[in-house]
């Protein structure tokens, strides 16, 4: 799956010149940039460098201040959204409902009705379906988790994740790391914003440099079809 | 802009003299009410100017729903404060007139309170703009813009009916309630007058807004240039 | 996804948040009762004369009571930043709005069945024209009331005096409604005039608003 060979698709994500304000501070300052569909791109960079904002606008939660941007070929986001699965900072849980309840609630907006599918998604992240405790009285680590089954459970093309390894064991993050490695591996395209770069290594196929709301460096990381040896940094 | 602070400042003290000459100087006497009348030349044209005001607010709000255009809720935020203040000016002179002349200050008729509402729908948006979060600011308005206005209408019918169920004395006839020659020039001659003036402070706020913009504008371009 | 759909699970996920945590509800039932009280205390009529004035106690306090309740609506969407959850899924914005408009709307409904009885007691209020038409009023003032009161707490939670810039929003706005509920409610009372007029007025009020917040609710959802 590795390979710097041009993608004969059209790209999942074209970002043309985008710019966002806050007021007097530009937090993105001027990105254009093209992305292929079906890989696993990590976006890391300091913190202030721009990356949670440009995941954010791309997900279509607010409007860049100047510039345009295409997602999985259309220049709305509400037009794809069903197709676009976005993980944020903070939780999106409800914290006075129990896992189930959130993710049946959170399915139905995707127009999905069977409680399977959001069984599956919990136990894919490795939560209890049966579990009637309240997310207010989660483990981070276990909000965690639910957020992320939330975002991927009506099985979206593309993946938006901010922070997903945060306050979670090493050992639960690098199976995390792995599903979404298997999941990359069937076809889906997926952008991990994290600050814990060595976790991705293994199953990246791009890193993503972003500092003071620009993107200063993308590095290709070749990997082995099996992950026995480590893996071979390409240089820009 | 300064130049045009230099026209426009002799400008609108030449045009409040003016209009100030006119109706205490030119107009005549009025027979039932006496002196006290002349208040009428500064109650109505600010009413018409306040009204004047709200509605180009009203429009231009939904002009910046359909095209964003800043230029648009500068018109919005410019014709917005103008009007209150011409609203203040009407709602002050109202009583200051009634009260020799009726002997109340204040009645709740249909005209006066859907004035006082709409004065009031008005401040608030002052109030919103002041408060809202960056850069929703002029979304937020814009939309609350299109209830206060849409609500005007309702307002002045449902007092209208409330007054016929529970009659109350009503101040005031009106321009339109006959009005002798000289008093009618010098009326209209104050409507231009103040309407003129509205608008050369409406067109001053409006650059004033568009300079600010301009001024963040450029800070946000030092910022996307700047820093390594 | 079905407007109707996603409004009514929405709907259905806000009254089990709310039965769960029960603090909206409790502390909103205690004020009302204050409310009441507090009104009884300072404004202390003949029977005769309280009919003339219930109507405008009642209105007052109802509004007071669903001001501290519609605060609260949008509150809970901001926890956890939840509401991005919503925003970035197909659902469209004006399910949300209705979810929270009906939500509030039967939540007012449940404090105004239980305070006006209150009132009844403490002013020995006996309605000379017909109930239902008290009904039919209540109802339409109560959503004329709340579609504006669930569209400014939805503006207002953005601003940075948030509680207070709810009343002062609302409530110019509101005025003809509230003097409708008013008059309308006394005509009842007393007997002595026809509130059908009102009726109409506020049916045209809840027409066009409703239209408004319909309208403009995407926009201001999505203004970040």
């Amino acid at each position: 799956m590795a390979g710097t060979s041009e993608s004969n698709s059209s790209p999942v994500i074209l970002l043309e010149n985008l710019v966002k304000f806050f007021g007097r501070f530009a937090a993105l300052r001027g990105i254009s940039a093209s992305f292929a569909p079906g890989r696993l791109y990590v976006v890391v960079g300091d913190n202030g460098a721009g990356k949670s904002t440009l995941l954010r606008v791309v997900a279509g939660l607010m409007e860049p201040s100047q510039g345009s941007f295409t997602i999985l070929g259309s220049r709305k986001v509400r037009e794809v959204a069903h197709r676009v699965g976005y993980m944020g900072h903070a939780p999106l849980l409800y914290d006075e409902l129990d896992g189930m309840e959130n993710l049946r609630y959170f399915a139905g907006l995707y127009g999905i009705h069977d409680d399977e599918i959001s069984r599956n998604a919990m136990r894919t992240v490795g939560l209890d379906p049966e579990l009637s405790r309240r997310v207010g009285q989660y483990s981070q680590g276990m909000r965690q988790r639910l957020s992320l089954a939330r975002a991927v459970l009506h099985n979206p093309e593309l993946m938006l994740l901010d922070e997903p390894f945060s306050n979670v064991d090493v050992r639960s993050a690098r199976d995390m790391a792995a599903v979404l490695g298997r999941v990359r591996d069937q076809g889906k395209t997926i952008f991990v914003v994290t600050h814990q770069a060595p976790l991705m290594e293994n199953v990246a196929d791009e890193f993503v440099h972003m500092s003071a709301g620009k993107i200063v460096a993308r590095e290709e990381m070749a990997r082995a079809a099996v992950a026995v040896d480590p893996p071979v940094r390409a240089s820009l | 802009m300064k130049k045009l602070a230099l026209i426009s400042i002799p400008l609108t003290l030449f045009l409040l003299a003016l209009s100030s000459y006119l109706a205490l100087a030119v107009a005549p006497t009025e027979s039932t009410m006496g002196d006290v009348q002349r208040i009428f030349y500064y109650h109505v044209p600010s009413g018409w100017v306040a009204g004047l005001c709200f509605t180009i607010n009203f429009l231009a709000s939904i002009y910046y729903l359909w095209s964003r255009s800043p230029a648009s809720d500068a018109v919005a935020a410019a014709s917005a404060e103008v009007g209150v203040v011409f609203g203040a000016v009407l709602l002050i002179t109202g009583p200051l007139w009634a009260r020799p002349v009726w002997g109340i200050w204040w009645t709740w008729d249909a005209r006066l309170t859907t004035t006082l509402i709409l004065w009031l729908i008005y401040v608030s948006y002052l109030v919103l703009r002041r408060f809202a979060a960056g850069g929703q600011t002029q979304v937020l308005a814009a939309a609350f813009a299109i209830f206060g206005f849409a609500d005007v209408p309702i307002v002045y019918f449902s007092i209208r009916w409330f007054r016929t169920q529970h009659p109350a004395p009503v101040i005031g006839g009106g321009p339109d309630s006959g009005l002798a020659p000289p008093i009618l020039h010098v009326f209209l001659t104050n409507l231009a007058l103040f309407t003129v003036l509205g608008m050369i402070y409406l067109v001053l706020r409006y650059k004033l807004q568009m300079q600010e913009q301009a001024l963040e504008s450029a800070h946000a371009q030092a910022a996307l240039k700047g820093v390594a | 996804m079905s407007t109707f759909g996603v409004t009514r699970s929405t709907l259905a996920k806000d009254l089990r948040m709310e039965w769960r945590s029960k603090d909206a509800i409790n502390s909103m039932l205690f004020f009302s009762l204050l409310v009441v009280v507090i009104f009884s205390f300072a404004f202390n009529p003949t029977a005769e004369e309280s009919r003339h004035i219930a109507g405008g106690l009642m209105w007052v306090a109802f509004l007071f009571a669903a001001v501290v309740a519609l605060n609260q609506t949008w509150a809970r969407e901001l926890r956890n930043q939840v509401l991005d959850a919503y925003r970035v899924s197909p659902a469209p914005a004006n399910s949300l709005f209705l979810a929270k408009a009906i939500g509030n709307f039967l939540f007012v409904v449940i404090l105004e069945c239980l305070m006006a009885p209150l009132f009844v007691v403490f002013y020995e209020l006996r309605s000379i024209g017909p109930v239902w038409q008290l009904i039919v009023v209540a109802l339409l003032g109560t959503w004329a009331l709340v579609v504006n009161g669930t569209f400014f707490a939805a503006l207002s939670i953005r601003t940075r005096n948030r509680e207070i810039m709810l009343p002062l929003i609302l409530f110019p706005i509101s005025i003809p409604a509230l003097l409708g509920m008013v008059d309308a409610t006394t005509s009842i009372l007393t007997g002595e005039a026809s509130p059908v007029f009102w009726i109409k007025l506020l049916t045209v009020y809840d027409i066009v608003f409703t239209s408004v917040c319909l309208l403009l609710f995407e926009v201001v959802l999505n203004a970040e």
